[in-house]
């Protein structure tokens, strides 16, 4: 039994195991991939506050050995699924992994304390008409992983957001074979190429002047004929003689033989007219999305799947709180990434203290 | 000990000469996800039985990137008598670099 299960080890979850652990309270952080989150792939970090220059990298490590030194443990295991302990299934309880404590609201009184409200398969499935009718304040949650199950007091939901796909058939098996989400990281194997960058806000137009730099074309294609980007930038970018623009425009098409990318197909929203544009690299830049569908059943998901959340980061569940880029909010930052951290698992050890008085 | 060193001057010898699959890391030094992929490559490396490890930097030796048609790194490539024979971009975890190296 944990206190507190932080899912996703990015700026936001990380930063809440520290403000766990450093309250006194255990942290569990699991994490399916690598730790860090977005943050790894960006070269130089100038607006961190108090740090006027780090890499992406460096920052990263720096978060995740601080948070590892104080005391959190970090797993790296895929979150399937968020449920009440006590609604389990008790026969879960063969797992090879952590003994799952499954406490009913009456022994929570008892034991919370202890930290000792462990208790067989059998009086949870005994008990379970009483746990009904106390549902809500006090319940456990159970969360299983790609490798076991573990319980905690309460959840912080940091599952951050990933570049946005096109959602074309075979651009999952292009990634790393011309189609890319990410110009400063791969940007330099396109050298005397002709790519192409795809959106129309500030990351797309950044994309661009940045791989005009070193290809021998860059097309930058957009769904509408104005720019979300700063107009400034936008100028800029008119100005590079090997820039070509593509408006009212989306890709339709991936061709690729072998090697990788070859060319895309471009299809022009007004006229119809489909335009073969040949090019090494596609530079996806069209938006983050969220991936917490897994966690409807105890999160509100806005219509985009970003968990619904003010800025006291409780979710509506009881017990079940969210930090990052994953939730609703204005500005994604890596500050406000951080500052989601503190505030949810302050708010969490809050909710733990208060199930004990 | 970590992954071995394999440049273009030495890829046919070390990598495409090799009597036992050798699995190559392709990465750079500005790479954050690459610079979290090296403790595992060298982990993998120091347990290896049955086949080698080594890591190639991306910035020095732009002539291999092209004939594998690398196009993003950390690349991990597979190869075995001379082949290319598994390929995977981005970061993965341990288990999953394993499972290259499988068949």
């Amino acid at each position: 039994m944990y206190d507190v299960i932080i899912v996703g080890a990015g700026t936001a979850g990380l930063s809440a195991a520290i403000y766990t652990v450093r309250s006194g309270k255990s942290a569990l952080v699991l994490e399916a991939t690598s730790y860090g989150g977005q943050i790894i792939n960006t070269p130089d970090i100038e607006n961190y506050p108090g740090i006027a220059h780090i890499s992406g990298f460096d920052f990263a490590t720096g978060l995740y050995n601080q948070a590892k030194d104080l005391g959190a443990e970090v797993k790296f295991e895929r979150v399937i699924s968020i449920t009440d302990a006590a609604s389990a299934n008790a026969d879960t309880s063969a797992s090879a992994h952590e003994a799952i404590a499954t406490p009913t609201k009456k022994q929570i009184d008892v034991d919370i304390t202890a930290n000792s409200s462990e208790v067989s398969a059998a009086s949870n499935k005994k008990q379970a008409g009483v746990e009904t009718e106390a549902a809500g304040n006090g319940k456990f949650k159970l969360v299983k992983t790609s490798g076991g199950e573990y319980t905690a007091k309460a959840v912080i939901l940091a599952t951050g957001a990933k570049n946005r796909p096109l959602g074309l058939p075979n651009e999952q098996a292009l990634v790393g074979k011309g189609v890319s989400y990410c110009a400063t990281c791969d940007g330099m194997f396109f050298r005397k190429k002709a790519v192409a960058v795809n959106g129309g806000g500030n990351t797309a137009v950044e994309d661009a002047a940045f791989l005009a730099n070193y290809c021998s074309k860059v097309y930058i294609i957009h769904r509408r004929d104005t720019f979300r980007a700063d107009a400034a930038e936008v100028e800029r970018l008119r100005a590079k003689e090997n820039v070509e623009f593509v408006l009212n425009s989306t890709v339709t098409k991936l061709n690729a033989d072998t090697s990788g990318l070859t060319s895309i197909d471009v299809t022009n929203k007004t006229t119809g007219e489909v335009r073969n544009l040949p090019v090494a690299g596609l530079f996806v830049a069209i938006g983050q999305a969220p991936d917490n569908s897994a966690f409807s059943n105890v999160a509100k998901l806005d219509p985009k799947g970003y968990i619904e959340a003010g800025e006291d980061l409780k979710t509506g569940t009881e017990g079940i709180f969210t930090a990052g880029d994953c939730r609703t909010k204005a500005v994604r930052q890596l500050t406000t990434a951080a500052s989601d951290g503190a505030v949810a698992a302050l708010a969490a050890c809050h909710y733990i203290d208060s199930l004990t008085v | 000990m970590a992954a071995t060193k394999v440049t273009q001057a030495d890829f046919e010898e070390k990598v495409l000469k090799s009597d036992v699959p050798v699995l190559v890391d392709f990465w750079a030094d500005w790479c954050g996800p690459c610079k979290m992929l090296s403790p595992i490559i060298n982990e993998i490396a120091d347990e290896a039985k049955g086949f080698k490890v080594m890591s190639c930097d991306a910035d020095e030796n732009p002539d291999i990137l092209e004939r594998y048609g690398i196009r993003a790194i950390p690349t991990l490539i597979v190869f075995k008598n001379g082949d290319a024979i598994h390929q995977s971009t981005g970061f993965i975890p341990k288990e999953q670099v394993l499972k290259l190296l499988e068949d």
